[in-house]
């Protein structure tokens, strides 16, 4: 690509719940973390992309109402978990277009408690049960057992890698350990998942100014790619009432990631650490697969050797995921972009990376949409 | 489980399922003119290949069970009862169909098994009428 997009700098509002806190409050605060830091006042950047699903209307508008900079193009973007990412890819692409040459992109939610109301469940969808959320990923992770060599126990041991690395993120909404004895035991939301493997609504806001870079220095958005999920696909984020009987769908994440590899011109192999969604542990699993960490069919045997604990050969999560921060929808993706522009800098303290240079966040959830961003750092 | 409901029973959405009096419901999905997949349920424009000629298709009530767990809490909008099976029923027509199972215990389910569509109440009414949707049954292996 021509035009190089460098990260400015990076701002968040911690991820957990606050009661008396408003969504408008956090992503002022996510917004003014990044805008100092990037050192970009009112009238410093040309345009606005906030990413958030439970907000209303106008949200982020909203919040630059609140800092006094209003009048520039200020653009809400919903596209279920991957809104963050979404509205990333947005702002890369007018940068490299030639039509901005700074953005802020930020994302942020209030989440209620409980299985997540979502109105892309139709009336009648509800009235029968089938808007469950969990169950949709508990077939998923039946399908992961099935075909992967993955058992509960495997599931287990996603939950107790990213809540071990929560311990070391001030930011997240759970800081304790857990056994993968404690996992098992938790309450049975949806057979096989368990309580504890399934991550929490949550609150929290983040903030990434993007500029127009003359050279390569700094952190560079290397690819930012958004995809849906093909006509006919059954299973997965997408939860039509039916598809086809077709086993070679390539999945939204697989689609985004193989667009994102190209566009930044790295394979798996190239990358150091990884952020990924594990809205529940098999998700996490299965995205070994799907973003080619592993082959598919090998998520349990990954997940065996330690590759992606903090001493493996890559690291994923380190920021305790979702698993450990709670999801608020529009914030996920950007919270990931936040934690890996920290561990290309060298500067996320105990959960770093060593000589981590290039970097893959990972968001995928309801539309189905997926998102794949990869940063380089340059030291 | 509700086989053949009485008139004062009313379907969850119309255009779902056939009410057949024998009670031996259907479902109505769409066949496609163009690509000659099925789909569910039943819309104007095929989901798969964007073709616009689709006919209406009852689905075969027998298919085989692809997938399954069991939904403990109550979802958001539901008023009947937990727990309840929950799960993917693969039809010959090759289309697999997220459904309610009447089985709610996963460990007496196993992939493959034949399933039954029947039609199960959900709750009822303001009016009094016992609101059915579709689900599917365990079937006796026809061999």
């Amino acid at each position: 690509m021509s035009t190089a997009v460098e990260v400015a700098g990076v701002g968040l509002h911690p991820f957990g719940r606050f009661e008396g806190t408003t969504v408008t409050d956090m992503g002022v605060a996510a917004v003014r973390a990044a805008l100092r830091e990037a050192n970009v006042g009112r009238g410093d950047f040309q345009a606005a992309f906030c990413g958030t699903v439970y907000s209303g209307v106008a949200a982020g508008h909203k919040v630059l109402g609140a800092l006094g900079m209003t009048g520039i193009p200020i653009v809400d973007v919903e596209a279920g978990c991957a809104s963050g990412g979404a509205a990333l890819m947005l702002g890369a692409g007018a940068i490299r277009s030639g039509q901005y040459d700074t953005v802020l992109v930020f994302g942020m939610e209030k989440m209620p408690k409980g299985i997540i109301r979502s109105s892309f469940f139709e009336p009648w969808r509800e009235e029968a049960g089938l808007a469950v959320t969990p169950a949709y990923f508990a077939l998923r992770a039946q399908r992961l057992m099935r075909e992967s060599g993955v058992t509960v126990d495997h599931l287990a041991q996603v939950v107790v890698k990213n809540r071990r690395n929560g311990v070391n993120n001030p930011a997240a909404l759970f800081r304790s350990e857990v056994t993968a004895a404690d996992v098992l035991a938790s309450r049975v939301v949806c057979e096989p998942l368990r309580l504890w493997m399934l991550c929490s609504p949550g609150e929290g806001a983040a903030a990434v100014v993007l500029r127009r870079a003359s050279g390569r220095s700094g952190v560079t958005v290397e690819a930012a790619a958004l995809r849906s999920h093909l006509p006919g696909n059954v299973l997965g984020e997408a939860t039509p009432m039916a598809g086809l009987v077709d086993d070679t769908f390539p999945s939204p994440t697989a689609l985004a990631a193989q667009a994102a590899y190209a566009e930044a011109g790295v394979g798996p192999d190239d990358l150091d650490v990884v952020e990924c969604q594990d809205t529940d542990a098999a998700r996490e699993l299965l995205s070994y697969e799907e973003l080619g960490l592993c082959a598919k069919g090998d998520a349990a045997h990954f997940l065996g050797a330690g590759n992606p604990k903090m001493s493996g050969r890559l690291p994923v999560n380190p920021s305790g995921g979702l698993l450990s921060k709670g999801e608020p929808l529009g914030a996920s993706a950007l919270g990931q972009v936040v934690e890996l522009v920290h561990q290309l800098r060298g500067g996320a303290g105990p959960r770093q990376v060593d000589g981590a240079r290039v970097a893959l966040a990972h968001t995928v959830g309801r539309g189905a949409n997926a998102c794949v961003v990869i940063l380089r750092g340059h030291p | 489980m509700s086989d053949g409901h009485s008139s004062s029973a009313v379907p969850v959405r119309e255009g779902l399922f056939t009410s057949a009096e024998d009670g031996s419901p259907r479902l109505i999905g769409g066949l496609c003119v163009a690509c000659r997949h099925h789909h569910f349920p039943l819309l104007t424009t095929c989901p798969y290949c964007s073709a616009e000629g689709v006919t209406e298709a009852r689905l075969s009530a027998v298919g085989s069970l692809w997938g399954w767990t069991t939904v403990t809490t109550v979802p958001p909008g539901y008023r009947g009862e937990v727990p309840f099976g929950f799960g993917v029923v693969e039809l010959p027509e090759g289309l697999r169909v997220i459904t309610r199972l009447t089985e709610p215990a996963p460990d007496r389910l196993e992939r493959g098994q034949p399933m039954r569509l029947v039609l199960t109440p959900l709750h009822v009414d303001q009016e009094g009428r016992s609101v059915v949707t579709y689900a599917f049954a365990p079937a006796v292996d026809p061999r």
